[in-house]
């Protein structure tokens, strides 16, 4: 088989798990090494250069890397990179004058961004720096979408929330809040230069059973949360039962709790395998007091004397199959759980009745936009949607990448280029020796465990609604956590005709990745003569050009390499460095460039 | 000399023995030897070996003598017995060893400085005692700890780092052991465990004394051009005769074997070494072949490898002597101390 290709950005980009499962692509070894030197602020704006948000979303991401982590090879838990993400946050320091600034002068054109969401806020970020007058039209009267109305005040400050969004808004982005956009035409007409959709998606799902419109205390979740959180609602009743188990669910039972709530139950139908809300969010439920009932179908709410008295539900059975999915369900009986509030919390749509049906947007039959996945284009000309908008309910850092994605577009657009033609991503290899057993990080490697977050103590937690729960990390906790990184875009980076075969390399490797064999027809043949991990455990064999002694290849097993650098420390040779991949992931501001942008 | 360790991670799905220790529990202290030198290969081919064989470490004896390659034993089997004993005098603790306890696993690591020179009268004798062990004579044609000067192994015209030819005529240990009756006569190279890790667990599982000359290069004084028992000139010149496979033994060993191909070897312990001829009308059940087929290969400037002589019927060094089978330390005190009396009795004998 062919040896490797290297040079195809990807290679290399695919190995750090963490870097290639979150879709802004944030380069996490490389700000985790920045933590560890204390260059918090470095940190901060490096992390920013991807998803824009590292204050936000190292409190409230959905964290996408964390299972990828490579650490899970080894061990149970991963690294916790969004802690990490907060570390750099929280100590940033005075970083202001780092950030793009607001041009001198504009270029004239207008853009119309609609919903005052992470979407448009990515948007705007990229754009305003690049001269673009970038307008936000908000129909509630602050900025933020769901991570203001939604992510309640005790997992994500308000002050966090407006210090990143105003970052932006003081590149000269105008903001106009109580101005909702009521139609699409309307907009059309009015000039703009090209218009972005980061609507979200607003609509709570509806459980329309026996008994819904009997009473005032059926809630829809997400139209619930954003009373709380502009106030309107202050209270609730005394056992609430949540129906749904998604974090959405999750931040309406805590919220609960702190409105007053003394027994909270969170409903779902399925087993625990299948709950939709992330592993830590759960936890953090659970840890207080809530309690997560499993195998209860709603089936009817009930109602006497126009007061919501409980909730009816059937008790259900299911037998899963080999693949763990659903292969049969029974209902096995039936109960009244009581209740005084219940919360509907059972997803979310996108929804767009300011869109008139001529506007010149195409939708699908789910009444989803018919949009364009590398472009975010809709199907009229300059028109461009992003977040939940655009594919249906994702995250905040799925939002994030596509206001990164729409901007490129948008510049494209208004420059008149095809939006097609944008720059591929790039890698840089940057050796990291510095002499003798001395390597530009922290190789060897570390078996702490993962550090765990403090949290307020209970009572205290409860007393206002905005006591933020975490505590963050301690300066020991950090010192400890940056370690347990194992720094995968440092790759192994192998120069077959140095080679002599001393077989010193395999010898020293702690996970006993490396082989060297002859060639093989393909990858599959040659994973079955070495006993490697499978192709399904989601890395390549990175196979070597012939060997000068005896042309065998040199193979190393992507998916268990620890990258500690042994293989390179003990080469006689140095066919083996270890070698920095920096991965240039280009932007709007990048697009004009000859060749890529720099990362410093 | 290195300043890092290799550290012990326990991945997921590791492959586990019989004992249910993983490999890396055959491991021992981190190596000080330079980076790429054979013998770290061939210390991680005997770690490997006794790992496939499920031997308790704890049941397993390590011996050497001093030179790079004796300082080996301290790198895998940490659990092991180990002694490092004087310059070339290791075969004669290894035999006292052995005659005080023969139920444990002996495996001898020396050089071809300790043996050959030093302890060349030493090493003859425990292959003409049939000590049951293995030794493993790790060579490289030079002294690397005094810094490269030719040993008795390096072969006529070889050159010196500095470019002096050798031009004394070598000692080959294989042609040595064959003339001297050994039992298990092998020959492997550090940079083909394919072949030397059967070698090794065929030789740990030999009833009698086991040799390996493993070519095992000094990547700091001897891997250079002109030098022969460099990784290059080892891997261009490297023959192999037989391949040797040991088999444990099982219900269903006894399946047939075509002629030819495979030749069956029965071991002591109801295993089975299959040798699997690369070379035609070679037969290493036949010590005059085999010897015959070593002088054809050093004509040719060939390196023959592989298990060249195998010979289970021979008695081993407690056979011979009619000793003791029980270890001495498992024998109660009366029997092994019968008093004053019975060695008066004994010596009365010899007046």
């Amino acid at each position: 088989m062919k040896p490797t290709d290297t040079r195809n950005p990807d290679y290399f980009h695919k190995v750090v798990d963490c870097q290639w499962a979150c879709p802004a692509h944030t380069p996490v070894p490389a700000y985790i090494r920045l933590i560890a030197q204390g260059q918090y602020g470095d940190a901060y704006l490096l992390n920013r250069e991807s998803n824009v948000f590292p204050g936000i979303l190292g409190r409230v991401c959905d964290r996408p890397c964390e299972p990828a982590c490579r650490r899970t090879r080894v061990e149970e838990e991963p690294v916790a990179i969004c802690r990490l993400k907060r570390v750099a946050a929280d100590h940033r320091g005075e970083i202001e004058d780092k950030l793009p600034k607001k041009p001198a002068k504009t270029n004239g054109k207008k853009i119309a961004l609609i919903g005052a969401g992470p979407a448009s806020f990515a948007v705007a970020n990229d754009l305003a720096p690049l001269g673009y007058e970038c307008t936000i039209f908000e129909k509630l009267e602050e900025p933020g979408g769901l991570m203001r109305s939604n992510i309640p005040a005790f997992r994500l400050p308000e002050q966090v929330l407006s210090e990143e969004l105003g970052y932006i808004l003081d590149m000269g982005v105008e903001l106009k809040l109580g101005t909702p956009v009521e139609s699409m035409k309307t907009l059309l007409g009015e000039g703009w230069d090209a218009i972005f959709v980061g609507t979200g998606a607003p609509k709570g799902k509806n459980l329309d059973l026996q008994g819904r419109y009997d009473t005032d205390n059926i809630h829809i979740g997400i139209d619930w949360l954003e009373s709380v959180a502009f106030e309107h609602t202050k209270k609730i009743g005394k056992k609430v039962l949540i129906i749904g188990v998604g974090n959405t669910a999750m931040d309406c039972c805590r919220t609960s709790l702190r409105l007053g709530a003394d027994t909270v139950k969170v409903m779902a139908r399925k087993p625990r395998e299948f709950f939709k809300a992330s592993d830590w969010e759960l936890e953090d439920a659970e840890e207080e007091n809530i309690e997560i009932v499993v195998n209860h179908s709603p089936k009817a709410f009930v109602v006497e004397k126009g007061k919501l008295v409980g909730m009816l539900f059937e008790t259900m059975e299911y037998e899963l199959d080999a693949k763990g999915r659903i292969e049969t369900q029974r209902v096995t009986g039936e109960v009244t759980i009581p209740c005084d509030d219940v919360i509907l919390a059972i997803g979310q749509e996108n929804a767009f009745p300011w869109i008139e049906a001529d506007a010149g947007i195409e939708f699908d039959k789910w009444q989803v936009p018919v949009i364009d996945e590398t472009t975010f284009q809709s199907t009229a000309h300059g028109v461009f949607f992003g977040g939940d908008a655009a594919f249906g309910p994702k995250n905040i850092i799925w939002a994030v990448e596509h206001g990164h994605q729409a901007a490129i577009s948008i510049h494209k657009h208004c420059q008149g280029k095809m939006l097609t033609g944008r720059l591929p991503d790039e890698i840089e290899m940057v050796s990291t020796k510095m002499g003798m057993f001395e390597w530009r990080y922290s190789n060897s490697y570390d078996n702490s465990d993962r550090r765990q977050m403090e949290h307020v103590e209970l009572v205290k937690r409860f007393k206002k609604l905005d006591v933020e729960v975490e505590l963050g990390f301690s300066a020991e906790q950090i010192a400890t956590e940056v370690e347990r990184c194992l720094n995968c875009d440092v790759q192994t980076v192998f120069d077959a005709p140095l080679c002599e075969e001393c077989d010193a390399c395999i010898d020293i490797c702690p996970v006993e990745c490396l082989s060297i064999a002859p060639t093989a027809e393909t990858e599959g043949e040659l994973r079955n003569s070495l006993s490697v991990s499978t192709a399904e455990d989601g890395q390549a064999l990175y196979v070597s050009d012939g060997l000068p002694l005896t042309g065998r290849v040199m193979i190393k097993d992507e998916n268990v390499c620890l990258h500690c650098g042994l293989c390179a420390e003990r080469c006689p040779t140095a066919a083996w460095d270890m070698q920095e991949g920096v991965i240039h992931i280009h932007h709007a501001s990048d697009q004009d460039a000859i060749s890529g942008g720099s990362r410093s | 000399m290195t300043s890092f360790t290799k550290p012990h991670i326990r991945r997921k799905n590791e492959p586990v023995n019989k004992l249910g220790l993983v490999r890396a529990d055959y491991d021992g202290a981190m190596s000080t030897l330079c980076a790429g030198c054979g013998h770290d290969s061939v210390t991680a081919s005997m770690a490997r070996a006794f790992f496939e064989l499920s031997i308790e470490p704890h049941r397993a004896v390590k011996v050497s003598g001093i030179g790079c390659s004796s300082k080996t034993t301290a790198y895998f089997l940490r659990e092991a017995h180990g002694n490092n004993t004087v310059h070339g005098r290791m075969p004669s603790v290894a035999t006292g060893a052995v005659a005080a306890n023969s139920a444990l696993t002996y495996i001898g690591v020396s050089g071809d400085g300790d043996s050959l020179s030093i302890g060349l009268g030493q090493f003859v004798h425990a292959m003409r005692r049939n000590v049951n062990m293995l030794y493993v004579l790790e060579n490289n044609g030079v002294y690397g700890l005094t810094k490269g000067q030719f040993s008795a192994s390096a072969d006529l015209g070889s050159l010196a780092k500095r470019g002096a030819p050798n031009e004394m005529p070598p000692i080959d240990p294989v042609s040595l052991a064959l003339s001297v009756g050994a039992t298990f006569v092998a020959r492997g190279f550090s940079g083909d465990r394919e072949q030397l890790v059967p070698l090794i667990k065929a030789g740990l599982k030999h009833k009698g004394f086991g040799l390996i000359d493993v070519i095992s290069p000094c990547v700091s004084f001897n891997d250079h051009k002109g030098s022969t028992k460099s990784y290059a000139h080892t891997y261009q010149y490297y023959h192999k005769a037989v391949h040797a496979d040991y088999v444990a033994p099982s219900k269903d060993i006894k399946v047939c074997y075509d002629e030819g191909e495979i030749m069956p070897v029965e071991m002591h312990d109801g295993g089975v070494i299959r040798l699997r001829k690369l070379e035609k009308g070679f037969d290493p059940r036949d010590r005059a072949a085999a010897m015959s087929a070593l002088a054809n290969a050093q004509k040719n400037d060939e390196i023959l490898t592989g298990l060249l002589h195998i010979d289970e019927t021979h008695p081993d060094m407690h056979a011979l002597n009619k000793m003791e089978d029980r270890p001495l330390n498992e024998i109660p005190y009366a029997e092994l101390n019968p008093g004053a009396a019975k060695l008066h009795d004994l010596q009365k004998g010899f007046r």
